[in-house]
């Protein structure tokens, strides 16, 4: 794989510390309330331009809510999301991409009946140049902008050795090449920003190696900032500069993938308290 | 056995994508072509109202089969293009601009019932629809001074600027071109970004909005584009009947051009076509076999209505991509001769959501 290659080249720089970098994504004092339930309480973080910085934390801790906020599913109850230095809050939601935010779903959210090329042409879309007249006619204006929109898709098809599965439906594909289509879809937007909803979950041992690879080609070669939800500890230590932990709804601890793993906090959130274990134990 | 070797981007996009594309439809656009010499008036009559129920599915397809957003209520479309069309022609309107104004009309209206579509979805937005359907039937039978009410309306013969096309054959040509023009223009949306949008929206609507897809627009956009051509086939469906009334608008004609997308084959063009064949030639085949079979079921009433309905369960059951599912499946074993499998198009079972479209 040729990128790995450049990868090793460029590890040494990879060092470039993201910790003058400024901020690309800053979240405030973020809440949001479903009902009676407070999913996300008082949440603040900054991600870093060209960082990759990690969500972790147990079931329904509010990483996926969060996400949800940043792409403008949700809209917060209380706080301010800002986006180079702008209120995210007051943007629609179709608008997000545009402004180099692009996502990954938890649970695959791809254009099942149509092949991996169109999924990923789908992924030019806000890109278009064209309006209804100039696609009813195919004037040739359309005609040039399909075949750039086409030159950009092939380039991440390269990027993430996608041409074995261009022309098949994704409704026939496994589940770990969805996933990797589902990232090529993303990157066609051509994000600054790019969102990750557990990109190692149902993949086996070796794809989540890839999906490793990937991440830190993304980061070093695209120079694209990621931030992600993970539950696989090997992939985060591995890949991310900084992680925040979160528990039902609440910051636990932020910092390097070793700081956070080793924090008391977070070790309770997981396994439970020293107190409780030692109940148990004298239970049993 | 066909090998495409694909050397440009270009080949991509192309409307044919190799030259046994060409050919047939050349041949096909050559029978079409030389059709009033070869078929008799009524057959020729027969082929006109195809094309006319193409174009109507054609709108259809792009709205349920597309878009996924399934309307129960497109023959008040057809309906507001026919009585656009007959109200403006007798006023003595030449065709072009009332046909003009039958779809605009038409798009309006659907703008305006694409409106719950933003908020609704599947079942609730076929209720909507449903009752638009019913609102709408209701005004032509209600609507005297302007649309006859129930006696209906007679409709003078389409003005070409002062030719007259009185004659079947004139009238068969000029339903031929719009078809073709329609057919062109749903190809060239589906192969650019705008279609691309449509087929997103209707796999998974909160990814197209991600991916930058203005959801509302363009949910909009696909049913003024559909009731646009729905108005369209409805005035070239008035000039061909000569006659219009509220009841040939009704659920029952919303029925039939649903039913005709779905076994022509939802999500493909082909479909609209090949439905529209089967919904005109259908019950030809029914008066043919009528003698031959029992008086007690060849007499009884509703028999065509009971055969679509069964043809409809078999589709949904046995063929549920339709008519051209079946014929891809057929070119295929001949492309693959002697080496198809029985279980090709059998897709994956996955707890995926992959059949949203059926």
């Amino acid at each position: 794989m040729m990128q790995t290659a450049n990868f090793q080249a460029q590890s040494a720089q990879s060092a470039r510390a993201p910790g003058q970098a400024q901020v690309l994504l800053s979240a405030k004092n973020l809440s949001v309330r479903f009902g009676g339930v407070l999913a996300v309480n008082n949440v603040s973080f900054d991600v870093k331009q060209g960082e990759v910085f990690t969500l972790i934390g147990p079931n329904g801790a509010g990483k996926t809510t969060v996400f949800n906020l940043i792409s403008r599913i949700y809209t917060p109850s209380t706080g301010e999301i800002e986006y180079r230095r702008e209120k995210l809050t007051a943007q629609p939601p179709h608008k997000i991409a545009s402004l180099g935010i692009a996502r990954t779903f938890q649970n695959i959210e791809l254009f099942e009946h149509a092949s991996v090329l169109h999924n990923l042409l789908i992924g030019r879309h806000m890109h278009r140049q064209t309006g209804l007249l100039h696609d009813l006619f195919f004037t040739a204006k359309t005609r040039d902008a399909e075949l750039r929109a086409r030159e950009k898709a092939e380039q991440v098809i390269d990027f993430l050795d996608l041409q074995h599965h261009r022309d098949a439906m994704v409704a026939g594909l496994p589940y770990g090449v969805r996933k990797v289509v589902e990232l090529a879809r993303a990157l066609c937007t051509e994000p600054k920003l790019l969102l990750l909803d557990e990109p190692s979950s149902g993949l086996n041992v070796e794809e989540t190696d890839d999906m490793a690879f990937w991440i830190q080609d993304i980061q070093h070669e695209l120079g694209i900032t990621v931030l992600m939800v993970e539950h696989d500890m090997s992939l985060v230590s591995k890949v991310s500069d900084r992680v925040l932990a979160m528990n039902q709804g609440e910051v636990l601890a932020m910092g390097t993938p070793r700081e956070v793993q080793t924090d008391a906090g977070v070790i309770e959130a997981y396994l439970g308290s020293v107190d409780e274990v030692s109940s148990l134990r004298r239970a049993a | 056995m066909r090998f495409i070797f694909k050397t440009d981007y270009a080949q991509d996009i192309k409307l044919a994508k190799h030259p046994g594309h060409v050919f047939w439809y050349g041949a096909l656009l050559l029978l079409l072509l030389a059709a009033p010499w070869l078929f008799a008036e009524y057959w020729l009559a027969q082929l006109t109202f195809v094309l006319i129920y193409a174009v109507a599915g054609l709108g259809l397809m792009l709205l349920a089969g597309f878009t996924g957003l399934f309307s129960l209520g497109h023959a008040a479309f057809l309906g507001v293009g026919a009585y656009t069309q007959a109200v403006l022609t007798n006023a003595g309107l030449p065709f072009p601009v009332a046909l003009a104004c039958a779809a605009g009309l038409s798009a309006a209206v659907g703008v305006v019932v694409g409106l719950p579509a933003l908020r609704v979805k599947g079942i609730y937005l076929g209720m909507a629809t449903l009752a638009f359907g019913f609102i709408v039937e209701e005004i032509f039978a209600r609507w005297e001074s302007v649309t006859g009410g129930n006696a209906g309306i007679h409709i003078k013969a389409p003005d070409m600027f002062g030719f007259k096309l009185a004659s079947g054959e004139a009238f068969y040509f000029l339903c031929l071109l719009i078809t073709v023009v329609a057919t062109l223009g749903i190809l060239n949306l589906l192969r650019s970004p705008t279609g691309r949008a449509f087929v997103a929206i209707r796999d998974s609507e909160i990814s197209a909005q991600s991916m930058g897809i203005h959801l509302a627009r363009y949910k909009t956009l696909s049913f003024a584009l559909s009731a646009a051509l729905a108005g369209i086939a409805g005035a070239l469906y008035a000039h061909k009947l000569q006659f219009i009334s509220p009841d040939q608008f009704s659920i029952l004609q919303s029925i039939d051009l649903l039913l005709m997308i779905v076994i022509g084959g939802v999500g493909s063009v082909h479909g609209a076509f090949l439905g529209a064949v089967f919904l005109i030639s259908m019950p030809q085949a029914i008066a043919l076999t009528k003698d031959y079979l029992p008086a007690a079921i060849g007499q009884a009433p509703g028999l065509q209505a009971a055969v679509y309905g069964m043809v409809l369960i078999a589709f949904v059951l046995f063929e549920p991509l339709g008519l051209y599912g079946r014929w891809l499946k057929i070119r295929t074993y001949l492309q693959l001769f002697p080496f198809y499998r029985k279980g090709m198009f059998k897709r994956q079972k996955s707890f995926q959501k992959s059949d949203r479209l059926k």
